[in-house]
């Protein structure tokens, strides 16, 4: 108990944290072409994602919605890596982002800072905070 | 009150030295008793009830009844007035169904609460949207409490029930639920209590509560998890229509109608939760021999000690009502940290909490909060737990301290 709180530390780090407090692309898309809202009922946890369609290109996206730091952060940095992505390549980050949190397989590098998040794969009752924004992304593409 | 002796009868707790389970509020430890009187039906009594044509059965049948007086006895309530159901959702939900259902209709009105558990909620509106019923709230004050000035312009002889939780599983708020009861006895309301919170932690006798119903759960008092109970006042069981039909619950079955037994038999169909009925006697036998009136006193120790050390937590926010009238249940915020980040730091300090909304959303929005971490106490909590919460927190409140 107590320090060292390894998957803790590498965790909750400054990146989880800035994106947390200052979560990107957050606020409303009036021009989006597709939406979803996501939740978590077990735990209140609310996301709706947005996103404009230009062809087969995420133009741009944002999110709004409440939840924890770990909800919040994967949110936010899903918006920064599907931005300018084919619906398809979106979708492959997904399932990237899933296997790596659900499954814990080894992390794909095309996750980028997602990265960060590896080790919500050893807090099983954190996977689904992790993985709400990207489901909501996944049924706003329908 | 120190109870701290009993600790040893609860194998989870002996076994886990560096657990501080405050989550009892969700589901209570089980003491060895209750446990072996689970085995001990397999091993010793597994039969049927109900259906004594050989000697086995009729000791099945004997010591799931002996488990029905036990807990007529732990509610001050006649046997025959005790229906053993699932949990209080169970409960809950046969009461909205068999009752409600058949004599609501539209314009009557269901009183509900702001401090509800959604299993006092969601029946309601199950029945209320197919028969036309509406549901009111009494609304709650600042700190915490039922706003009972509110009460008189919400009671009226459209009223035609009061279902509110006895003690608030979030703020612990400890309703006056006699006084609300005689209130809403005098607009001609049936009054339904939703005891979950309250028969684990407090001395219950339902007929001074003046309530007709009253619904709770056995893996909250020590009791395994599948076994609950409803008890009702026999002359309203008596005019009830059952909730489920099926076996057990007859007179006399014919191709194209059935009676029904009388209660409590007429609300058990099919073959009863038998050996966790009596697994929730024992539970129940074992909080009166340590007493309720110890437990409450026990809680309120373990709240008191608490509410005043928590003050040495920077940016720590308790919620909820402060005299004699809370439980031991504390629903707290640390900064802008959001609760499940929050009981995941507690966790790794060994201590389980609860993050969320604790199935009251009404009462989460009436506090502009999304989540509370919670924190609950039971007998087999001591003194050192709390000051280890209270520790794992001031270490979390530090290291963090850029997120609060």
């Amino acid at each position: 108990m107590g320090e060292p709180m390894s998957v803790l530390d590498e965790l909750y780090r400054e990146i989880i944290l800035k994106h947390y407090q200052a979560p990107k692309n957050f606020g409303v898309l009036p021009q989006a072409t597709r939406r979803a809202g996501g939740m978590n009922p077990s735990c209140g946890d609310q996301v709706e994602v947005m996103v404009l369609l230009e062809g087969d290109t995420i133009a741009d996206i944002r999110f709004q919605g409440q939840g924890c730091a770990i909800s919040t952060a994967s949110a936010s940095m899903m918006t920064e890596a599907v931005k300018g992505k084919r619906v398809a390549e979106a979708l492959d980050l997904a399932k990237k982002f899933q296997a790596m949190v659900v499954e814990g397989a080894s992390p794909d590098p095309a996750l980028g800072d997602l990265l960060a998040l590896q080790g919500v794969a050893k807090l099983p009752a954190r996977v689904k905070c992790a993985t709400l924004a990207w489901h909501t992304l996944e049924e706003a593409l329908k | 009150m120190d109870l701290s002796a009993l600790r040893e009868d609860f194998p989870l707790i002996a076994k886990n030295p560096h657990l501080v389970y405050l989550d009892s509020a969700a589901t209570s430890q089980k003491p060895k008793r209750v446990i072996e009187a689970l085995k001990r039906f397999y091993e010793e009594l597994n039969a049927n009830v109900h259906r004594g044509a050989y000697r086995l059965s009729v000791a099945a049948t004997e010591a799931y009844e002996e488990a029905r007086r036990r807990v007529a006895r732990f509610l001050k309530a006649e046997e025959r007035e005790v229906i053993f159901v699932r949990n209080t959702t169970e409960a809950m939900n046969l009461v909205a169904y068999a009752w409600g259902l058949r004599n609501l209709k539209e314009g009557d009105e269901i009183l509900v609460t702001e401090m509800e558990h959604h299993a006092g909620l969601v029946p309601w509106h199950l029945v209320a949207g197919l028969t036309g019923a509406r549901v009111k709230a009494i609304p709650l004050t600042e700190e915490g409490r039922l706003d009972l000035s509110a009460l008189d312009g919400l009671l009226s002889e459209r009223t035609r029930v009061v279902s509110l939780v006895h003690m608030s599983n979030v703020l612990g708020t400890i309703n006056p639920v006699a006084e609300i009861a005689q209130r809403a006895k005098a607009a001609g309301a049936l009054v339904v209590v939703d005891g979950a919170q309250s028969a684990p932690h407090l001395p219950v006798d339902v007929k001074a509560l003046g309530a007709d119903f009253f619904a709770l759960s056995g893996h909250k008092m020590l009791g395994p998890t599948g076994a609950g109970v409803l008890w009702g006042r026999y002359e309203v069981l008596e005019g009830m229509m059952p909730f489920l039909g099926g076996g057990e619950m007859i007179r006399e079955v014919f191709v194209d109608r059935s009676t029904y037994a009388p209660p409590p038999g007429r609300f058990e169909a099919g073959t009863p939760p038998i050996a966790e009925a009596i697994a929730l006697g024992e539970a129940a036998q074992y909080l009166m021999e340590v007493g309720m009136e110890r437990v409450y006193a026990h809680d309120r120790a373990l709240l008191d000690y608490a509410l005043n050390r928590l003050e040495e937590v920077p940016h720590l926010r308790v919620y909820g009502p402060q005299g004699p009238d809370r439980g031991g249940v504390i629903p707290f915020t640390l900064g802008r940290l959001h609760a499940h980040d929050l009981a995941t730091f507690l966790d790794e300090e060994g201590i389980a909490v609860r993050a969320g909304h604790h199935c009251a959303q009404p009462l989460h929005r009436r506090l502009g909060l999304a989540a509370t971490a919670r924190a609950s106490f039971y007998l087999y909590n001591t003194k050192e737990e709390v000051d280890r919460f209270v520790e794992a927190l001031l270490r979390i409140a530090h290291k963090y301290r850029a997120w609060l």
